[in-house]
């Protein structure tokens, strides 16, 4: 490490004077140990943020002359019909991300009682998330093709093959489709998180309760759901946002096709296919000022909501929102 | 206790074990049918239906062909040495960046974590559009290296594990470190890193799983599938002409996941611990 070798200099510089030699030092270190980080921090993100804002005034190529055009790329993110309408997807996707916090939170709080084979009901359903996004899109090929995996179970349900769709072509029921897999991905992901923050409550609250003669429900509407507030709401931000932004279910599995292309996937397509990189800049900032002020809009509401509440206090507002960066750095990790 | 409350009460233990029972299954039909199909020879896959157990558990052939087909010996030699690099690398310069902005006040501090946050807001996958622009003019594209530096940028979410962590470090350690007269790097490197461990194990497994199956990076910067292959990119090898022989393909799915399958199998709890401490505790 380049840090190492730079360590040994202001040591020896600075045995003499001992008060002038350890602020030296600390600025020393504070160079050594930020400068990486930073430069990384400023290559990756914030250039090629600027660096959007300004392609997405031109019309250009990724190599080849640019030609500068003004606000034509906006207009016509709102005027083409693939580009603004494509936002439109988005609702099913927060529809499966309604399904999927519900579902996520009955089963952690179900698992976060005494349970025969736990662990092993934990394990089967988190398992989903671990596995790498085009293998995802693999097996949910595989998993819809007609009078496959998903036609087979249901006719041993009793379906007849003739009456169900192509899940996956049929355009009435492919978003739904997609969904599924995106839910089928996260719900033990957010399973897992749920548990965590119930597991965090007080076990003496719960014994407090039985003994007053609190019933299951009683519990989860008095004590569970009010301590684990915080992460639902946080959950509810981010799947919002994550909604406005799906990608990968429609990317790995049908490639956009069928009417299934949402925002990215249009917006990846005019990148990268038909290199229209100054339209594509011009998406990509239209959504992120929607999501910006999604995000923004949102918290202002969660704020005004638990104002209300006595148990949320400024601290509480700052350690959320902390969390909630955090979070949505997992969703981008994803 | 009426009868018909305990009639009520086993009819929710019943729904209880019902529902996780269900979701279980739904959880892990798509992967088990997808290993059912690849046990299967091209005539049985042919004929039986994808549901209908293998003849014999034992017919590795096909999971031999994706192997080769896909290059996969390359393909998991290149994401051996991008984990490698990569965790290696984000460790040093996540615990480093975190060190400083817990142990030191400085004007800034506040301004260098809010970037970090900033940071996390904007989607990856439009931030691409013009990262693609960078790593062209940086020579980066179709470069191991290039990959490599890119994946180590993106590390966000360790950084605050690791704070979190020096945050329950008492600073009285770093005190009387300092009056023995020892430096700041021998505190951090010689005191506090060992004492960091756990944070490092958990933050690997999450940078290390999410390195692994990343692809749509991995897609667009190593676009030399040939010579670059990732575990993840190389089962594009399957869209095109193989693009129906799902015994074939199932087999390279189920072999991409294996290293996944095992690292949870062993390391699940701290896969949990993991997920939560970076989320719950704030």
């Amino acid at each position: 490490m380049a840090s190492k070798t730079l360590a040994i200099k202001p040591q020896k510089r600075t045995f003499g004077q001992w008060a002038t030699s350890r602020d030296g030092q600390k600025v020393f270190v504070m160079i050594a140990f930020m400068v990486i980080p930073l430069l990384l921090l400023f290559t990756f993100t914030y250039l090629p943020f600027a660096e959007m804002f300004g392609f997405s005034f031109y019309n250009m190529k990724y190599i080849g002359a640019r030609k500068f055009v003004g606000l034509k790329n906006y207009v016509k993110v709102f005027q083409r019909d693939d580009c603004f309408g494509a936002l439109k997807l988005s609702l099913y996707y927060m529809a499966g991300s309604v399904v999927q916090l519900a579902l996520s939170l009955y089963l952690a709080t179900v698992l976060s009682f005494k349970v025969k084979g736990g662990s092993i009901f934990k394990g089967f359903m988190f398992f989903p998330y671990l596995i790498n996004g085009i293998a995802i899109g693999f097996i949910f090929k595989f998993f819809y093709t007609r009078g496959f995996v998903f036609d087979t179970v249901l006719q041993w349900c009793g379906f007849e093959l003739d009456n169900l769709p192509y899940w996956l072509k049929d355009q009435s029921i492919n978003n739904f489709s997609l969904v599924g897999t995106s839910v089928w991905r996260y719900f033990g992901q957010n399973m897992v998180l749920f548990i965590g923050a119930i597991m965090s409550v007080d076990g003496e609250l719960y014994e407090a309760a039985m003994l007053d003669g609190a019933n299951r429900f009683q519990q989860f509407k008095y004590i569970i759901l009010p301590s684990i507030k915080t992460i639902i709401t946080l959950n509810v931000i981010l799947s919002i946002t994550g909604s406005l932004s799906a990608f990968e279910p429609p990317y790995v599995i049908t490639s956009g096709a069928n009417g299934t292309g949402t925002y990215f996937v249009i917006m990846h397509e005019i990148a990268h296919t038909q290199q229209k990189v100054g339209l594509a800049a011009a998406m990509a900032i239209v959504l992120l000022m929607i999501i910006f002020v999604a995000t923004i809009l949102q918290k202002l509401f969660f704020k005004y909501v638990f104002k209300s509440a006595d148990d949320e206090d400024l601290n509480a507002t700052l350690k959320r929102d902390k969390k909630l960066a955090k979070m949505a750095a997992r969703k981008a990790g994803k | 206790m009426t009868i018909l409350q305990k009639i009520c009460k086993y009819l929710l233990v019943f729904l209880k074990y019902f529902s996780l029972v269900f979701f279980s299954f739904v959880a892990v039909l798509p992967v088990v049918s997808c290993a059912i199909t690849a046990f299967k020879t091209d005539t049985e896959y042919q004929r039986t239906n994808v549901m209908v157990l293998p003849e014999s558990w034992l017919n590795f052939d096909n999971f031999v062909q994706a192997f080769q087909k896909a290059n996969m010996a390359r393909a998991f030699m290149n994401s051996v040495i991008i984990l490698v690099c990569v965790l290696v690398v984000s460790v040093f310069v996540g615990t480093q960046l975190a060190y400083v902005l817990n142990r030191f006040k400085f004007p800034g501090n506040n301004l260098i974590r809010n970037l970090f946050l900033f940071a996390t807001l904007l989607p990856g996958v439009a931030m691409q559009v013009s990262v693609y622009e960078i790593m062209t003019n940086l020579n980066f594209v179709n470069s191991l290296f290039g990959y490599i530096v890119m994946m180590c940028g993106t590390d966000v979410i360790s950084i605050y594990i690791y704070i979190q962590f020096f945050e329950n470090i008492s600073v009285s350690l770093d005190e009387s470190a300092i009056v023995d007269g020892a430096s700041y790097f021998t505190i951090f490197y010689k005191i506090l890193l060992p004492l960091l461990k756990p944070a490092i194990v958990t933050s690997c497994i999450l940078k290390g799983v999410g390195t692994y199956n990343e692809y749509y990076s991995a897609n667009l910067y190593l676009q030399d599938k040939k010579k670059l292959p990732t575990v993840a990119t190389s089962l594009y090898t399957f869209v095109g002409p193989l693009g129906s022989k799902y015994n074939l393909i199932c087999a390279g799915v189920i072999i991409s996941l294996l290293p996944a399958l095992i690292l949870f199998i062993t390391c699940q709890k701290q896969i949990y611990s993991g997920l939560t401490s970076g989320a719950v505790k704030g």
